[in-house]
């Protein structure tokens, strides 16, 4: 009986392990560029991540191609001129929470997470310092959080045509709901 | 031997359910992304290659205000600047119905017409789950001539009017090159002598090349069946046309060389009578400007 009992532990414990994972796949990313003369946007609706609460390791991937615009044409522009998403189809970041001792997935709550790491864009990476929360309600754990990313540090170039219409400093907005698997 | 296996498929089954490390990263975006079908952009950079359509359409709802100019001829020397003093105009309202239909309305000067098209893009360059290795479209155009008629008799209505289909065939071959092939059908309903065919068959290639992100060199040319034909009176030529793209924020600018004047299939396919070895070349510039209405 004993033995059952251990046996059935051993069994369950890859199930235990594996359920600290958290998942997300369908994570919205948008970002904003704003100037007096246009206000731009574009939303991708694909992003997946892992986040794992017993390390704090946290990773996300989404396709360039996914973000959608209102504009056709300026989505092609995005594309094939500034991405360059055929050469460079993806963009990802890696990093990990580093308050962690601050966050308790068990209780709900909105917690403030520190998380660095790198944000890989355009084939550059780069180290990335974000400040966002981590909100908790039961089994669902979401995760938000606001950053500037400046397109030439990523080596986009931006003509001098369209310069006046495209922010030096673009606002990048995170929302992932993630949930254990 | 029950509980061994039993044991390994506890060991076995999370794996297959749940992602075991951030490298499932990658597998989960594809799961994600759906049907992994990439769809070829950009195949050109606009509707139309220089004078004759490209396999492009406007996606839906947006709408293009296209401005093209035709200068005389160059060998009209010093006293016409060269062609400069001459303003052949065409201009057009193009719009996107559908991601796969648009439609355009317009007027130029060449023999006072009015013109409309309706485009259907049917297939479309694709890789990955669905797999096309070229764009296909297909354009139909009716012209409506309006010139004042200073000849016996009356002209019907029907006589003023000329169709043009042509399948648009397209390749991107990769970033910096694409192909397009067009099987032409003209149909003239009235023209002027025995020795303007009603029926004209022409076979056209256009091609871009693209040099930096923001200009391609465009070349275009309709070989024109039959061989020997005339517009009243005076010799036809193939038309030739060679351009450069220049591409701004809502704007493609396209300028260019050709020894056709008309702006419209039916005008340039059948009626080019520039003679280019012996000066007969136009310049030109077409002006694009992207709206989106949504």
């Amino acid at each position: 009986m004993v033995a059952r009992t251990i046996l059935m532990i051993i069994l369950a414990l890859p199930y235990m392990a594996f359920s600290q994972k958290l998942v997300s796949r369908n994570g919205h990313i948008w970002f904003y560029s704003h100037t007096p003369i246009e206000d731009i946007e574009a939303h991708n609706r694909q992003v997946v991540s892992i986040l794992e609460p017993a390390t704090g390791d946290i990773a996300f991937n989404l396709l360039i191609r996914s973000f959608e615009f209102r504009k056709a044409l300026m989505q092609e522009h995005f594309n094939e001129n500034f991405m360059e998403s055929d050469k460079y189809p993806k963009s990802t970041f890696e990093g990990k929470i580093t308050n962690l001792d601050k966050i308790d997935f068990k209780k709900d709550g909105t917690y403030t997470a520190e998380v660095a790491g790198n944000l890989t864009i355009h084939n550059v990476t780069r180290p990335l310092k974000v400040t966002g929360t981590i909100e908790v309600r039961g089994n669902l754990v979401t995760a938000r959080a606001k950053f500037i990313a400046t397109p030439q540090e990523y080596n986009i170039t931006i003509p001098a045509v369209v310069e006046k219409n495209i922010a030096k400093e673009i606002e990048v907005t995170v929302e992932m709901p993630y949930s254990s698997n | 031997m029950r509980l061994t296996g039993k044991i390994l498929l506890h060991a076995i089954l999370p794996l297959l359910f749940l992602p075991a490390n951030a490298q499932d990263l990658d597998k989960m975006l594809e799961e994600a992304v759906g049907s992994a079908t990439e769809y070829t952009m950009a195949t050109f950079k606009s509707t139309r290659i220089i004078n004759g359509h490209s396999i492009e359409r406007t996606p839906a709802s947006q709408l293009d205000f296209r401005i093209s100019h035709r200068f005389g001829q160059l060998n009209t020397g010093a006293y016409n600047l060269w062609g400069l003093d001459q303003a052949n105009i065409h201009f057009s309202l193009e719009y996107g119905i559908t991601n796969w239909l648009m439609v355009g309305v317009g007027r130029g000067t060449y023999e006072k017409t009015y013109d409309g098209f309706a485009k259907f893009s049917l297939l479309r360059q694709s890789k990955g789950e669905r797999n096309m290795p070229f764009s296909l479209s297909l354009l139909t155009c009716a012209t409506y001539n309006t010139l004042k008629w200073n000849q016996e008799g009356s002209l019907k209505k029907w006589d003023r009017m000329s169709y043009v289909t042509q399948l648009l065939i397209a390749r991107k071959f990769n970033e910096w090159f694409s192909l397009e092939i067009n099987p032409t059908y003209v149909h003239r309903n009235l023209v002027a002598t025995g020795n303007d065919p009603n029926d004209l068959f022409a076979l056209g290639a256009g091609m871009r090349v693209k040099v930096s992100k923001r200009v391609a060199l465009m070349a275009e040319y309709y070989y024109v069946t039959p061989r020997q034909h005339d517009y009243q009176g005076a010799d036809t030529f193939d038309p030739l046309a060679i351009g450069v793209d220049i591409e701004t924020g809502g704007h493609v600018f396209n300028i260019m060389l050709t020894n056709s004047l008309a702006m419209i299939e039916k005008g340039f396919i059948g009626e080019t009578t520039g003679n280019i070895a012996d000066g007969g070349i136009h310049l030109g510039f077409n002006i694009l400007r992207v709206f989106t209405l949504k």
